[in-house]
């Protein structure tokens, strides 16, 4: 197991409304960039963080404006692991039972004809780790996680 | 703040959907309407022209999937073209390019629905 050293870096408070998005991807996007991300990975750290609020706002808050999205910006460096890049983002709505999603298989739903359900498969291959997590005090969570190039 | 727009030209009985700024959740209502205005006017030949779009998240994709049955239903098509490398990117990761003809310019999509049009008559 890695030792690492977490550092908080930065973190936003901010209303669950979906013209509240563009805001929530600059935070992100600014801070991936400092810290020395590409501008190719911080498009994809953008999109992911995007598709996760997206899913806080529609599914747990379901459009209540009034819900609070937490995000926290950490860094992770071990000695043996890449330097992590690490979004947690947290809600108090309702919780998503991640142990129940299986990933839609694309050929089938493109012959469903579905819409929706696209973004957890894009955090997915936008990111190297998606973790969910649920603390006391109903509080949900959901970790990014994105390796630095070395 | 106009975050994003969508213009719709008439090329013969093509109709162009022009793409300008963030595609997101919440500005894909706004392309909803679009499509939906088309849909009214049973104008099911459809090419969404990507040129002026900086952003878009799996909400602009789902809007595209919500209307693709009721238009290849009626013969028509949704075809996609002009778009960055990084908006195409989202495209690929999710396999689009499985169900909608991409191309790199607006002119050969439109030309593939003339042609059509040309045949059948």
């Amino acid at each position: 197991m890695t030792t690492g050293n977490t550092h908080t870096i930065e973190s936003l408070r901010i209303q669950s409304r979906t013209e509240l998005l563009s805001d929530m991807r600059t935070f992100v996007s600014d801070a991936a960039r400092r810290f020395g991300f590409s501008e190719n990975e911080v498009g994809k750290i953008e999109l992911a963080i995007d598709e996760a609020c997206t899913n806080i706002i529609k599914h747990a808050y379901k459009f209540n404006p009034d819900g609070i999205i937490e995000i926290r910006i950490s860094s992770q460096k071990g000695d043996s692991s890449p330097t992590k890049f690490v979004v947690d983002i947290y809600d108090s709505g309702i919780s998503f039972d991640s142990s129940k999603y299986t990933a839609p298989d694309m050929k089938e739903y493109f012959k469903k004809l579905r819409h929706g359900g696209l973004g957890i498969v894009l955090m997915k291959k936008l990111m190297d780790e998606v973790e969910y997590g649920h603390m006391s005090g109903q509080q949900n969570s959901i970790r990014l996680v994105k390796y630095l190039p070395s | 703040m106009s975050e994003f727009s969508v213009g719709i030209r008439q090329r013969d009985t093509v109709s162009v959907l022009d793409l300008r700024g963030y595609l997101d959740a919440h500005t894909a209502p706004e392309l909803e309407k679009a499509f939906q205005k088309e849909l009214d006017e049973q104008r099911y030949n459809i090419v969404v022209n990507f040129s002026d779009l900086s952003y878009i998240s799996s909400a602009g994709l789902g809007v595209l999937m919500q209307f693709i049955e009721d238009v290849r239903r009626n013969d028509g098509d949704i075809k996609l073209t002009n778009m960055s490398h990084r908006v195409y990117n989202v495209f690929d990761l999710l396999g689009f390019p499985m169900l909608y003809e991409i191309f790199p310019e607006e002119e050969e999509a439109v030309k593939k629905f003339l042609n059509k049009t040309e045949k059948l008559s």
